[in-house]
């Protein structure tokens, strides 16, 4: 499904050096598990984003690897500190190989 | 009611089964943590899984981890058609060694968090959730 997927960040615009800050990432995805059936009893074939990465002026916050059993519509919270003023780089890896990316700019003050 | 030996036969057989599924659905999850930790021993501190106690949908369970000092967490849920739920690997800019997301259930059953510490040891926490609908649209 490449279609309609809308990745959403919400990231602090500014931040102290060296602060941790709270990261919270949402990405419209249908997310098919590969375990649903359609109404002639034949499986619908798994669509999944399988990995999500958020980099820091190159430097890596965190890596994910997912699997189906991650809800529709793929939520994630977590936290990455702010050495410098730079870009937080938000990515997904679809099945399909589409790749979906959104950057936020941190500035220090 | 009269129990034939056929019948008494069946209901044995049906007690056996019950009593091996559950452990062939927690063999996966077993060779999933064997191919993480590499059969090394786990320590029972050091992460903390936080789920519900019951949750109403299975589609949508918020869950979190936080480990101090892990370079990578995997959460399993073990009683899924397919165990594995995630797996976070931290960078070194990782703040809290925390996250937390939304994940599928299918049914009642423990969700497993296993982490992998910077020193190469492992901890594991498990947490039980009861799921009122499962979430994988069977």
């Amino acid at each position: 499904m490449a279609e309609g997927v809308k990745p959403r960040v919400k990231a602090p615009s500014k931040a102290a050096a060296g602060e941790a800050v709270v990261l919270k990432t949402l990405i419209s995805h249908q997310m098919e598990s590969g375990q649903r059936k359609n109404a002639d009893g034949t499986p619908i074939p798994r669509s999944i984003i399988n990995r999500f990465t958020c980099e820091f002026n190159g430097k890596s916050v965190i890596d994910i690897k997912m699997e189906p059993a991650i809800s529709t519509n793929p939520y994630f919270e977590f936290e990455a500190v702010i050495p410098e003023a730079g870009d937080l780089k938000f990515t997904w890896y679809d099945d399909d190989g589409s790749v979906y990316e959104d950057v936020k700019s941190v500035a220090i003050g | 009611m009269d129990f034939t030996r056929r019948d008494t036969l069946a209901l044995g057989m049906g007690a056996v089964a019950l009593t091996v599924l559950p452990f062939r659905a927690n063999a996966a999850a077993d060779d999933a943590i064997a191919a993480f930790t590499g059969g090394a021993a786990m320590a029972d501190t050091g992460v903390t899984l936080t789920a519900p106690e019951i949750a109403e949908n299975g589609n949508t369970v918020p869950i979190a981890v936080e480990a101090e000092g892990a370079v990578a967490i995997m959460v399993l849920a073990a009683g899924n058609p397919t165990p594995g739920v995630a797996t976070f690997t931290f960078g070194e800019l990782a703040g809290a060694h925390s996250a937390s997301t939304r994940i599928r259930l299918a049914g009642t059953q423990d969700v497993i968090a296993i982490a992998q510490m910077a020193d190469g040891s492992f901890a594991k926490a498990s947490s039980n959730v009861k799921v009122t609908i499962g979430g994988c649209g069977g």
